[in-house]
């Protein structure tokens, strides 16, 4: 055989039916498509079981106790006797967590995503982007030690009369987990505004501050405010700070001095203990557990109506 | 070289470059500009797709200096001062030179704050309903939009927004309106409507109006450039250019042998 001949030969057309070449694709077809539906089924059948189980064991609770009382009772005491169990004091403290949180998140994200948006260059950009993404990084748990051992005690130097533990500190250290996602979801917002409204700006002689302040971040408003309260969900969320530095006391004082228990630190020290299943303490948990869900799956819900609301549509 | 055509003795120079060239990074995107802009006259910028007509309009309001990689050498002056002086303000050279873009680009708000942005960020407000009005008149909108000042100005048609945007650049009350193929984007009506505004708007302003359509630019101008490959060609008399141009690439091109 003459060298260059095997090509030819390769291509020669082969007999094989058309029909066993497409079952054989078809069952790895179908192969794959079973095994990415499992996939997806196992995400939603985890959630539903989560909620069923919240569910369950809340409704347990709230039979016992009375929603009315859950609900508008004054006091958390589930360690004394009578126990009471009034949700009131727990929603207090983490929203005072959570608005120490995004006094600092807030108007410091929103500022770093203007700066990074409209003012860094290139250089800035790419220095402050991966530090923001460290921020984002950091375990919990070392920020809650942060907070503990670095700001508490600066807090106490400048603010005497504030407790070791207490709401301040923990919602500033919240606020400084949360300030990466305030700035990268408002910085998404903001380089979402087409280049040409900023060129018509500019062109009329408005300096960057007024492109940024009149014409950008009204038009990215709506991602904004999603932003905020995206953020304002994970500060209502976080554990792990709060646990370790915002105390264990359940009140409805709005002193941000004082020690402070949130839904998520209850949850923390309640599964620490050596509650028995079945009890009402043990039962108390899953209804805080599902308040938290409840209120942060608002959140969550609101945030998204915002943006398909208010979105702008550009032409 | 290229050649420039006299500019009559009666005609004032309202903009001028000398040796004027632009780079972006290490490409030249234009090469020593030598153009003069007469005030209270129309000067249409033409040539092919990319060969620096638009880089060469935003050089007259340093609109350059907002892409990172952007370099200007050469001067420019307006009115005989150079544009690019160290003490010159870009903010102010944009007050006084503005600026009408392809596509119309309204602000996401309504009709009146479209038009009133300038004057509010210059601090004009007294008499505002009366700038807006002026502005809007000068533009040939008004009679469209007077009861509907406070919807939103996406709610215009394509034309109606570009003569929107055309009225947010007089309500500055600039000297000079730099427009970038303004009726690119526009039907043939709204075209003509734009080309008549430009023919009324050059009693107060010298425009200067980069086009890529050879017969927009015979209409609406008293003089054409043609540039090519980031060079000036051939710059004189609107009917000069057109009729009896020198150069023959000039000639090719407004002929419709090429571009």
């Amino acid at each position: 055989m003459r060298p260059g001949t095997e090509g030819a030969h390769d291509r020669t057309p082969t007999t094989e039916s058309l029909f066993t070449a497409r079952s054989a694709g078809g069952r790895r077809e179908r192969f794959v498509s079973a095994l990415l539906a499992a996939s997806a089924a196992a995400t939603v059948l985890v959630t539903v079981g989560l909620v069923l189980t919240l569910i369950f064991e809340a409704g347990h609770f709230l039979v016992e106790v009375g929603l009315l009382s859950f609900l508008l009772d004054s006091e958390w005491t589930p360690g004394f006797r009578p126990a009471r169990y009034g949700i009131l004091p727990l929603l207090v403290g983490t929203l005072k967590v959570a608005a120490i949180a995004s006094v600092v998140a807030l108007p410091i994200g929103l500022l770093t995503a203007i700066y990074l948006s409209e003012y860094a260059d290139r250089r800035a950009r790419a220095l402050l982007k991966p530090l923001l993404e460290t921020l984002a990084g950091i375990p919990t748990v070392v920020y809650g030690y942060f907070a503990l051992i670095v700001v508490t005690p600066a807090l106490r130097s400048v603010l005497p009369g504030i407790e070791v533990f207490n709401a301040l500190s923990a919602g500033i250290v919240v606020g400084i987990m949360i300030i990466p996602m305030v700035s990268s979801l408002s910085e998404d917002a903001f380089r979402a505004v087409p280049r040409s409204l900023r060129d018509g700006a500019f062109a009329l002689g408005a300096t960057r501050f007024e492109v940024a302040w009149r014409i950008v971040l009204p038009a990215a408003a709506s991602g904004v405010v999603a932003a905020f309260i995206l953020a304002l969900s994970r500060a209502i969320g976080e554990t792990m700070i709060v646990a370790i530095a915002a105390g264990d006391l359940a009140g409805l004082s709005l002193d941000p001095r004082i020690a402070t228990q949130t839904m998520t630190a209850y949850i923390v020290q309640m599964s620490l203990g050596d509650t028995p299943r079945g009890t009402i303490e043990y039962q108390s948990l899953f209804a805080v557990c599902m308040t938290l869900f409840l209120l942060t799956l608002a959140l969550n819900a609101t945030s998204q109506r915002i943006v398909r609301r208010f979105r702008t549509v550009y032409r | 070289m290229a050649t420039i055509h006299p500019i009559p003795a009666g005609d004032v120079p309202a903009l001028q470059t000398e040796q004027l060239s632009v780079y972006y990074g290490s490409n030249p995107a234009l090469r020593g500009i030598d153009l003069t802009v007469p005030r209270n006259r129309v000067v249409a910028l033409i040539g092919p797709s990319g060969c620096g007509k638009s880089t060469l309009l935003r050089c007259f309001n340093r609109m350059n200096e907002l892409i990172p990689e952007a370099r200007v050498e050469g001067t420019v002056r307006f009115n005989g001062e150079d544009l690019y002086g160290e003490r010159v303000d870009p903010v102010n050279v944009r007050r006084r030179i503005g600026m009408v873009f392809q596509r119309p680009n309204p602000f996401p708000r309504s009709i009146f704050d479209n038009v009133a942005f300038g004057p509010r960020i210059n601090g004009n407000t007294t008499g505002l309903a009366q700038t807006v009005e002026r502005a809007l008149r000068q533009a040939a909108l008004w009679d469209e939009v007077r009861d509907r000042l406070n919807e939103s100005a996406y709610d215009l048609s394509v034309g109606q927004q570009q003569r929107l945007c055309i009225a947010r650049t007089l309500a500055v009350r600039p000297e000079i309106v730099l427009m970038d193929e303004p009726a690119s984007a526009l039907d043939p009506i709204a075209t003509q409507r734009i080309e008549e505004l430009i023919y009324e708007l050059k009693e107060d302003y010298s425009i200067l109006i980069v086009t890529h359509s050879l017969q927009q630019a015979a209409r609406v101008s008293d003089y054409t450039a043609f540039l090519y490959h980031g060079e000036l060609v051939e710059y004189g008399p609107t009917d000069l250019i057109f009729t009896n141009p020198v150069e023959e690439r000039t000639e090719a091109y407004v002929t419709g042998r090429f571009g």
